[in-house]
């Protein structure tokens, strides 16, 4: 849709077209050929043709863009384009002027404008190009708003990623089951029932204190998987089995927190809980060339139905990985064999130390 | 505690995760009228000790792989009371609260149980509510079923809906033929019907359901009567009705 066309801009653009106008019927009076009230009469009704034929500008400009065409193509449409249509508002002048003639009080009008004629075709140049160049200002002026806007919405969008994730955090079923060890084993064997309880304690208050921050550790979040792997571990025994592959040098990278603990969830949650035998829990990850690379796998049960939550857990990650990296960060889901793997690339950050 | 006419029950202990399990024995032990029978670890064994052991009692958990508590409690039938034991999941509440069977939220409180205890002991020799009901009440609203489990004496098999090619009504029992076998489960037809996503299966005669991914050609046969023939070359009888309402789906599918 063109700018200019609705109905406030379109009033606003006609009124700029009134001086133009004005210092037209100057510049075509002050040779002397034509009275003033001959010039208005040729001048007006064509500036007010041209204004709307100048509009036609929108489309070259926005079809030449200022960044990806050459230079010189760029003065080469353009002038092009004010030729042709500089010489057709000059043509419908002389069809106007014509016209006029054949009246009595205008006679002999068509000979003293053919001196003025070149500079109406070169105001006419000149104004196309002028048009050209507002065009151009009010396209970037869009686009700059837009990108403006984009940025607001990146902003909200991270924001409420954020909160989703913190709210997901604390599982009420993790919660719940895991009450309901700790008071079994207060009978079985009240030592192990302690140390659960230190556990949660400890897997809650840093579930909470990473939660205020930007950007944390590998090592702390690896930290906090650790615990509620190791609560998780109480309450399904040999059925979970955790393997660990993380590379000294990923320690020190820094990513947002609590990004990988759903993942780990989700891999107790929707993998080991459904296999009445159990399985493993793999969790690798790597940094090189300035990425860190993380991958969690599960085993899992293919048959199962699918989840209720339709992946709620994934998609908040994937959302969170869009907000703070853009197109940069990766994640991709992969099913094949026996286990179901996520793999996340995001690009390393902090410095490289183990 | 016990007198001499009390009756000894059998219970069963059914959740996945061995410290659940613990905590109910626990508080059964100062109960010696109640006698532990068996206790399993999933749904599969559930079964099986439920056909062996014919329980009074089933203290059943309610999120446990491949079968859940509810699709145990279809299979074994209404002879038990049970007592459904679940941390958290707001569908079980819901079937909880239509059918009044009682249930424990974990983590378990003594109190509590021992109100359960006396309610199931109460109720004992009563009939719940059909156990088809309960399961039925107890999925999503609006959701159609994903998989159908059926048991062949201990044998517990499960038919993702996929898989499913066509039912046949026999009786008092449904066949549901799916990858060339047949598994008979006592439903009535018109109850699996309603089950079952209207987009994919079309009751194409009073004895049949089919699976509309599963039919290549429809086939005159006689005078007003017609024949699906399926892609494993099953052949079904088509009524009247059933060969409009096929009708009316294909046309939407176009």
């Amino acid at each position: 849709m063109h700018p200019l066309l609705t109905r406030n801009r379109l009033g606003y653009y006609l009124l700029s077209w009134i001086p133009l106008a004005v210092i037209l019927i100057f510049v075509m009076a002050a040779g002397g050929n034509l009275s003033w009230l001959e010039s208005s009469i040729i001048v007006i009704p064509l500036c007010g043709v041209y204004a709307f034929i100048c509009l036609s500008a929108w489309y070259t400009a926005k079809s030449a863009s200022i960044q990806r065409e050459s230079a010189l193509r760029f003065i080469v449409v353009h002038s092009m384009a004010a030729f042709l249509i500089s010489a057709f508002w000059t043509a419908l002048g002389w069809a106007l002027v014509t016209a006029l003639s054949r009246t009595p009080s205008f006679q002999g009008l068509n000979q003293r404008f053919s001196r003025q004629a070149p500079i109406l075709f070169a105001a006419g140049y000149l104004l196309y190009l002028l048009s050209v160049a507002s065009q151009y200002v009010i396209l970037s002026l869009e686009a700059s708003r837009e990108a403006e806007a984009r940025v607001m919405e990146t902003n909200i969008l991270a924001r409420e990623a954020e909160l989703k994730a913190l709210k997901v955090q604390i599982n009420p079923h993790f919660l719940f089951n895991s009450l309901n060890s700790i008071s079994a084993l207060t009978s079985i064997d009240p030592s192990r029932a302690r140390d659960m309880c230190v556990l949660l304690g400890d897997f809650l208050r840093m579930t909470l204190g990473l939660g205020e921050k930007d950007l944390v550790r590998f090592s702390e979040e690896l930290e906090l998987l650790q615990k509620y792997l190791a609560i998780e571990k109480i309450r399904f025994g040999e059925r979970l089995i955790m393997r660990e592959t993380i590379q000294a040098e990923s320690k020190s990278c820094l990513l947002p927190p609590l990004l990988l603990q759903p993942l780990i969830e989700n891999a107790v949650k929707h993998g080991i809980a459904g296999l009445p035998e159990g399985g493993e829990v793999r969790l690798s990850c790597h940094r090189q060339d300035g990425r860190l690379d993380i991958v969690v796998e599960n085993s899992w049960d293919p048959d199962a139905p699918p989840r209720r939550s339709g992946g709620l857990g994934l998609k908040n990650v994937q959302q969170r990985l869009e907000a703070r990296y853009g197109k940069d960060a990766n994640l991709r889901v992969n099913t094949e064999g026996p286990f179901f793997r996520v793999m996340l690339s995001i690009p390393a950050e902090g410095e490289e130390r183990s | 505690m016990t007198s001499s006419q009390q009756k000894r029950w059998r219970a069963l202990i059914v959740d996945d995760e061995e410290l659940a399990r613990h905590i109910i024995r626990e508080l059964l032990q100062p109960h010696t009228e109640i006698e532990v029978v068996a206790e399993c670890a999933n749904g599969f064994e559930a079964v099986k000790a439920c056909a062996e052991h014919r329980p009074d009692l089933i203290f059943l958990d309610v999120q446990m792989p491949k079968l859940t508590g509810f699709d145990v409690l279809e299979l074994i039938g209404e002879d038990a009371s049970v007592i459904f034991v679940t941390a958290f999941d707001q569908y079980a509440m819901r079937a909880f609260e239509v059918h009044a069977v009682d249930y424990l939220l974990k983590p378990i409180g003594k109190k509590r149980f021992e109100e359960a205890l006396e309610r199931a002991k109460s109720r004992l020799g009563e009939k719940t509510p059909s156990a088809q009901k309960l399961a039925d009440s107890a999925r999503p609203p609006q959701q159609f079923l994903e998989r159908v489990v059926v048991k062949d004496g201990t044998r517990v098999t499960l038919i993702p809906i996929a898989k499913l090619d066509y039912v046949e009504a026999q009786d008092d029992y449904v066949a549901l033929a799916s990858q060339g076998k047949k598994h008979l489960k006592q439903q009535t037809i018109a109850s699996l019907e309603a089950c079952l996503d209207p987009n994919c299966f079309v009751r194409i005669h009073r004895s049949y359901i089919v699976n509309l991914e599963r039919v290549v050609r429809i086939e005159p046969y006689g005078k007003d009567s017609r024949l699906a023939i399926l892609s494993d070359g099953a052949r079904l009888p088509v009524s009247r009705t059933g060969y409009a309402r096929l009708q009316s789906l294909l046309d939407e599918h176009k």
